[in-house]
């Protein structure tokens, strides 16, 4: 018997259709159907950060989300806000303070960084290191990535100024 | 590891929504935010036959000031709660517990309806339910009802929700004259659940707080209602021996649980340490 459900969505502006198994997570889905293996995935219970991307604008954990439930939304990656750019001044900084070693962490941790940023523009570090703390990286210590994500933010303010 | 597998159903409406709980039983669970029911699924500490996510129904996500109170629709996600005007305004407990709760890619997507019928003892929204005197709104084949929020917390993960019965919404009263609030907690880390809560809501006069209401959670299996601290609190000067006597009452009438993140005498601590900060931040405010 075909238990499988055709889910029809944009990935990274893309159209894409599929049949998923109502179990198949969001998270899987992109790694296994769509190859899309910059989402990572730790944990499986929404702890560690590393599966976080976007459904219609909004920060979620790829692991709690069915694929069937993202059946008509708009997803973005970690692929796709490298594609276009909107996540490079975060990337090159990254690169730049050590805020990455085995890379993990990174894609979830670009995601959050970026919404923290727009969210709130002139986040201090520990506001910063706040938002971050759903975001696990076992090999930085973190330091590291808050420094490069408060450098990014004061050099969007200094740009839109 | 992966869920067992279910089927899987997206109702439009409620009725819909209803029969489909009807017809599955003790086999169907109603799939919301999904932060606690995937994590059980991905778990296999829940293996239910069929979810039925209400995701899709419209009307449900409201955030609304009626004669009544706030309305929080079930389906109001915790970040569009913690960021509107209105439960800032009206409920300002609220807003000030829900960035306690998880971290924002999680809140996106939790329901205030799933935070409710959830019911961890731990969780933050429940206690300010109490604290607030609400009231959840319930709908079944057989009608609707409204529950009071003392009477709805019932045990560990555990509600008055009967079979077959959907959170519509929850209900807080308007925020009456007089009255402040302040919500604070003590956890391992930013956005695990509390090792102990406590919402503080009072009617603050001449200096003192006339009536108080204290809700904690994360000391017992449901929110756990102070009633001999706030009765060392109402119409006191609050003095340092004042505020000694409501932390010893307070330290007297709970009973909270011993486990791997805290032990029962630590928590009675933070309890008190907790007291003390609210009365603080009620005076001053
Ligand atoms: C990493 C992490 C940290 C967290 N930390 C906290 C925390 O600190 N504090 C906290 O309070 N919570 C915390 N949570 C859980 C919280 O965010 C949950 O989302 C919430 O408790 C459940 O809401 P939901 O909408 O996700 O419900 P779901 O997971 O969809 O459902 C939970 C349960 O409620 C039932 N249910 C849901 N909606 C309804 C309804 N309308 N009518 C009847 N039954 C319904 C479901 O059948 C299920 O049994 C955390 C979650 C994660 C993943
Ligand atoms: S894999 Fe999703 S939060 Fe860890
Ligand atoms: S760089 Fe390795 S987990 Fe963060």
């Amino acid at each position: 018997m075909d238990t499988t459900v055709a889910i029809e969505l944009a990935v990274n502006g893309t159209p894409v259709g599929r049949r998923v198994e109502p179990r198949l997570c969001l998270a899987d889905f992109l790694r296994y159907d769509l190859e899309l293996t910059g989402t990572h995935v730790g944990c499986e219970h929404g702890v560690c950060g590393a599966c976080t991307v976007r459904v219609d604008g909004a920060l979620v954990r790829a692991c709690l989300m069915l694929a069937v439930q993202a059946d008509g939304c708009r997803v973005e990656t970690i692929e796709g806000v490298s594609g276009t750019g909107e996540v490079s001044d975060l990337q090159q900084a990254f690169a730049e303070a050590n805020a990455l070693q085995c890379g993990f962490c990174t894609p979830g941790m670009l995601l959050t960084a970026h919404e923290i940023l727009q969210r709130e523009p002139g986040a201090d570090p520990a506001r910063i290191r706040l938002a971050l703390s759903g975001n696990y990286c076992r090999c930085t210590g973190y330091q590291a990535i808050v420094d490069a994500v408060h450098r990014v933010g004061g050099a969007r303010g200094r740009e839109t100024r | 590891m992966k869920p067992a597998p279910f089927v899987y159903h997206r109702p439009a409406s409620l009725p819909d929504a209803l029969a489909l709980l009807e017809r599955y039983g003790a086999e169907g669970r109603v799939l919301a935010g999904g932060q606690s029911l995937v994590p059980a699924l991905n778990m296999r500490l829940a293996t239910p036959g069929a979810l039925i996510d209400i995701n899709r129904i419209p009307g449900l996500d409201e955030i609304r000031l009626g004669a009544e109170g706030l309305v929080l629709g079930a389906l109001a996600r915790l970040d569009a709660v913690e960021r509107s005007p209105l439960v800032a305004a009206h409920a300002p407990l609220i807003a000030q517990a829900l960035p306690h709760v998880a971290h924002l890619a999680v809140r996106t997507r939790s329901t205030v309806g799933g935070g409710i019928a959830h019911a961890d003892p731990a969780a933050e929204l429940p206690a300010c339910l109490v604290a607030l005197g609400g009231t959840v709104r319930a709908l079944s084949r057989r009608g609707s009802r409204e529950i009071g929020a003392a009477e709805f917390f019932r045990g560990v993960c555990t509600t008055a929700l009967g079979p077959g019965e959907v959170l519509t919404a929850v209900v807080v009263p308007r925020l009456a004259p007089g009255w402040r609030s302040r919500f604070d907690e003590l956890a391992r880390r930013h956005g695990d659940y509390a090792l102990v809560a406590l919402a503080a809501h009072a009617r603050v006069a001449d200096g003192t707080l006339a009536e108080a209401r204290l809700v904690l959670a994360g000391v017992g299996a449901t929110p756990v209602r102070a009633a001999r601290a706030e009765a060392a609190l109402a119409g006191r000067r609050m003095d340092a021996a004042a505020l000694d006597a409501a932390a010893r009452a307070l330290a007297e009438e709970l009973d909270p649980p011993s486990d791997v993140h805290a032990s029962a005498a630590l928590r009675r601590h933070l309890a008190g340490v907790l007291l003390r900060r609210a009365v603080r931040g009620l005076l001053e405010a």
